[in-house]
């Protein structure tokens, strides 16, 4: 193939310490941290585990924050005199998750994840995900309780004033306005979410990083691995910026005078 | 009909009512006067408990609903409230607004719901505005909808927590029209505002509060035209 053969050339110039112009050997590196050996398909798979890795942890981090918003907010709005006791103790583990894994940096919750808790598994991805999730749902949970704080309590006062019961006011009432409110940090949080998996190669997940660093150990050349990287992390953070946009969009219907 | 027992409600070392004694009888239009931070809309939210009385007993129909024990959604259902700043839930459509509590408590069927709105709605004459959502609104329309979306739980009693204050001067009639209506039907209604006009005309009973005492009451014309407490001649006089 001819862009095969100008590679082999001109690299073979390269390697001689041949004089050769600054567009030749932007040609070498380039089909050398890309082209060569199909390495393409390495970047590709990688992507294909961020985006898994993405979607999973996404799911136990929504999840997660979800149970422990619900949790606190209903602790919080109990009616004085009727405190629950089992309500207090889960309470107060929920607030020790949230304490401990927004006052810890994700680096060292993935190295105590990877090395000390799941030290014996060698699925070092699946760890990851694990980890990613259960941090997440921590910053998910105090997201969601924000928004539903935020809400003018009138809100609640006129669903129960009605004679719904506290949690179908919540389902119809507090949680479709509270979603809009917080739709902003959530994208915001998932964006974080998304770069933050670059992080489980640290414990050996196959991801993108992965991918790169490997390239890089092969090749002796970092530039272009990590100008790649970061271009697929900016194309997909702005695709689902833009899908975000879009959701927003729709969501402000009722706003419309 | 509501039977109100020393009740005292107190915000941390503030207290806000003061051992209050008070009964109100079946298609009584009670309206509450006083200044502000006397205590009146503390008042009327221990009514239906979305204050909780700190001490003291509320009796509903035969039911003491201070009882922790008591279903407090199913008393509630039977008891209307108007707020002072709407609280109309803008997600959802007018229609939406008025049929979500009749539906989801199992009153009506959505189709039973949706006719019962166009009724209410042709009577406030807005049926026009039926798929429009609450911002689309005036204030004056909003209140409307927000009695309108009450009375489609056939509530026994309304309880209205100063409906006009929130509103442009213009729009003060339209929405007293409704309430002046709603009272020649018979309604059973308490009343927190700040129109003597409205009580003057509509009330049955005329309860003067301040600093959580209901210092004094009686019918409208003798309240009004022979004051007895000297608070009470201070207060007339200035909002007269």
């Amino acid at each position: 193939m001819e862009l095969a053969y100008y590679y082999d050339l001109w690299r073979g110039l390269m390697l001689s310490k041949e004089p050769i112009t600054w567009w030749q050997k932007f040609y070498v590196l380039f089909y050398q941290a890309f082209l060569d050996g199909d390495r393409w398909t390495q970047y590709l798979n990688g992507v294909v585990t961020t985006i898994w890795v993405t979607a999973l942890a996404l799911c136990l981090g929504v999840l997660l924050g979800v149970i422990v918003a619900i949790v606190r907010t209903a602790h919080d709005q109990q009616r004085p005199g009727r405190r629950n006791v089992f309500l207090g103790l889960v309470n107060f583990v929920c607030q020790i998750y949230v304490t401990v894994i927004r006052g810890t940096p994700m680096m060292v919750q993935m190295l105590i994840m990877g090395t000390v808790v799941f030290s014996t598994s060698r699925n070092f991805t699946m760890v990851g995900v694990l980890t990613l999730g259960i941090n997440s749902g921590a910053y998910v949970a105090e997201i969601i309780r924000g928004g539903l704080m935020s809400l003018d309590p009138g809100q609640m006062e006129a669903g129960r004033s009605l004679g719904l019961d506290y949690f179908t006011t919540m389902e119809y009432i507090v949680i479709p306005q509270a979603f809009k409110a917080i739709l902003p940090s959530l994208g915001n949080e998932f964006i974080i979410l998304l770069k933050d998996t670059s992080l489980i190669s640290i414990i050996g997940g196959k991801e993108l990083i992965y991918a790169a660093r490997g390239i890089i150990t092969r090749t002796y050349e970092s530039m272009f691995p990590l100008l790649g990287t970061a271009m697929i992390y900016l194309v997909m953070v702005l695709i689902f910026s833009w899908l975000q946009g879009k959701l927003e969009k729709k969501l402000r219907q009722s706003d419309r005078r | 009909m509501i039977d109100v027992k020393n009740l005292s409600k107190s915000f941390g070392d503030h207290l806000v009512l003061d051992n209050l004694t008070e009964h109100i009888n079946p298609g009584e239009k009670v309206v509450v006067i006083g200044p502000s931070g006397s205590g009146k809309s503390t008042f009327l939210r221990c009514l239906n408990l979305l204050e909780t009385p700190t001490s003291g007993t509320i009796t509903f129909e035969g039911i003491n609903i201070t009882d922790p024990k008591v279903k407090i959604d199913a008393v509630r259902q039977q008891m209307g409230m108007v707020f002072q700043h709407f609280n109309l839930f803008p997600n959802m459509t007018i229609r939406k607004n008025i049929t979500l509590a009749p539906v989801q408590t199992k009153r009506m069927s959505q189709a039973e719901a949706d006719g019962e709105a166009e009724r209410l709605l042709k009577r406030v004459d807005l049926l026009d505005k039926a798929e429009a959502y609450p911002n689309q609104l005036s204030g004056g329309q909003k209140q409307r909808i927000a009695i309108v979306r009450a009375l489609a739980m056939k509530p026994k009693v309304m309880l209205f927590d100063e409906p006009t204050s929130a509103l442009d001067p213009e729009m003060v009639g339209e929405v007293l029209d409704v309430m002046k209506e709603l009272a020649w039907e018979g309604m059973t209604m308490v009343v927190v505002t700040h129109e003597m006009g409205f009580a003057r005309e509509v009330g049955s009973r005329v309860l003067f509060m301040d600093e959580g005492h209901i210092l004094e009451q009686n019918e409208p014309e003798e309240f009004f035209a022979h004051p007895k407490s000297e608070r009470l001649k201070s207060f007339l006089e200035k909002v007269l």
